[in-house]
């Protein structure tokens, strides 16, 4: 069965819900190795996701990421805003003109949202950003149906969060830190196992 | 009056945004520096669509540059730039950048001169020694050189300027505030008009007379006398030019 935009909404909203479950878990992730914003920024942007979902809702799944991408661009105000609002534009323009999205779409959605993050943040594997999860997390993306792929790349994607817990910071705030990010897993990474869990979870149910 | 450059600059804090903003355009009076700063809710952040309206804003037909401060302030502007008309990102100190941006826009250079000026803000010493050197033989070595020299690209060619006859003046400052920012300003792009290599001498230090961080940083003050050296083919008219600003107190 096909992810269509009505699907892809209530998705949307799980991950709105589950931004503002983990909210002060990302602010204290952040607090240790960065500005601590993370959360706070991310839940006002999902937050304003429902409330343009509310105003219109979109008409086809690229339509759904389209609204979500410029509605984060402009409401988050921390560098997540551009990383997840290009990451959105870009899955957006990958499933254009699709009125259901099959695992092979969610996968050019995935890897075009990689294409993004990477664009914008010129970060490599490895630097402790966002990158360390959905890099993983779109190499891990198989299966026969949507949630089977999603549920892959879920669990990868939190793996390579885990994973960035030694990393020392090479980009972003924590990077002024140096050594001393290490020992901390990194917020925007673990928010990408987040919004991927919250996906799968839709996904499975 | 053809249009200038545009200057946006872009901030996590709405009040640091406005201090960049009031410094340069203390050196620049015609030049159009908006400031984008802070989150639409009066929080620390970057806004994209205040960016956004900030860079229609300063545009006057001759295109913009925007500086920013940290992370985030760096892909807002991009994502701003990338959906403008004629935009463009300036990778360089905000501070001191968006000065020297300021001023090479006050002096009528276009877009990709201005954020060379910017870029171009801070350069380490050993940079300058080489660079002056490069420029003029022989004549680098013991003194010590002032940081913050820019050239403002789009300006004379200083080609020419590179070879003969050493002239000289010495002029003593007569407004109370000497060098400073204003009248460095003044300096910088009066002197930026001439095909020559201007210097300013104060005690041992040095400036290139076409940058305003260099001449600041001199330090000279009212009642000091500074010798002002030029080579190439308007040394004399470039010279001239000094005395003659020093002699209206730089227009204050």
């Amino acid at each position: 069965m096909g992810c269509t935009a009505a699907d892809l909404v209530t998705a949307v909203r799980a991950i709105a819900a589950t931004v503002a479950e983990h909210r002060v878990e990302l602010i204290q992730l952040d607090r240790a190795i960065g500005d601590g914003d993370h959360g706070e920024n991310l839940d006002r942007g999902f937050r304003a996701v429902l409330a343009a979902f509310e105003a219109s809702t979109p008409d086809s799944p690229s339509a759904v990421l389209k609204t979500v991408a410029t509605t984060l661009i402009s409401k988050v105000g921390g560098a997540a805003g551009p990383l997840y609002g290009t990451a959105f534009l870009r899955a957006s323009t990958a499933v254009k003109d699709k009125a259901e999205l099959d695992v092979t779409d969610v996968v050019d959605a995935l890897t075009a949202a990689l294409g993004g993050v990477v664009a914008r943040g010129k970060a490599e594997l490895g630097d402790k950003t966002m990158v360390d999860a959905l890099d993983p997390a779109v190499k891990a993306a198989v299966g026969d149906t949507v949630t089977e792929a999603l549920a892959a790349a879920a669990d990868a994607a939190q793996a390579g969060a885990d994973a960035t817990v030694p990393l020392v910071a090479r980009k972003g705030r924590a990077s002024y830190l140096g050594e001393r990010s290490a020992g901390h897993m990194d917020p925007g990474a673990r928010s990408t196992a987040l919004l991927l869990r919250a996906l799968a979870e839709v996904a499975a149910s | 009056m053809s249009p200038r450059v545009g200057l946006v600059v872009v901030s996590h804090s709405a009040a640091l945004a406005a201090g960049v903003v009031e410094v340069a355009a203390q050196m620049a009076p015609d030049v159009v520096v908006v400031a984008a700063g802070g989150t639409s809710d009066g929080g620390i952040g970057t806004d994209f669509d205040a960016v956004t309206a900030a860079i229609e804003r300063a545009d006057s037909g001759a295109g913009v540059v925007v500086l920013y401060d940290l992370g985030s302030a760096r892909m807002v502007a991009e994502m701003a730039i990338e959906t403008a008309e004629n935009a463009h990102l300036a990778d360089a100190p905000l501070v001191e950048g968006t000065v020297s941006a300021a001023v090479a826009a006050q002096g009528g250079a276009d877009a990709a001169a201005v954020v060379d000026a910017a870029k171009e803000a801070v350069r380490t010493e050993a940079e300058l020694i080489t660079a002056d050197a490069a420029r003029e033989p022989g004549s680098a070595e013991g003194d010590r050189v002032v940081a913050g020299a820019i050239d403002i690209a789009g300006g004379a060619s200083v080609a020419a300027a590179t070879q003969g006859r050493l002239e000289a003046v010495v002029v003593t400052l007569t407004n109370e505030i000497g060098l400073h920012a204003r009248p460095a300003a003044v300096v910088a792009r009066a002197m930026t008009g001439f095909d020559a290599l201007v210097t300013v001498r104060f005690g041992d230090a040095k400036a290139d007379g076409r940058s305003v961080l260099g001449l600041m940083a001199l330090g000279a003050r009212g009642g000091d006398e500074v010798r002002v050296e030029a080579t190439g083919p308007q040394a004399t008219e470039a010279l001239r030019t000094f005395q003659d600003l020093a002699a209206s107190n730089f227009g204050d």
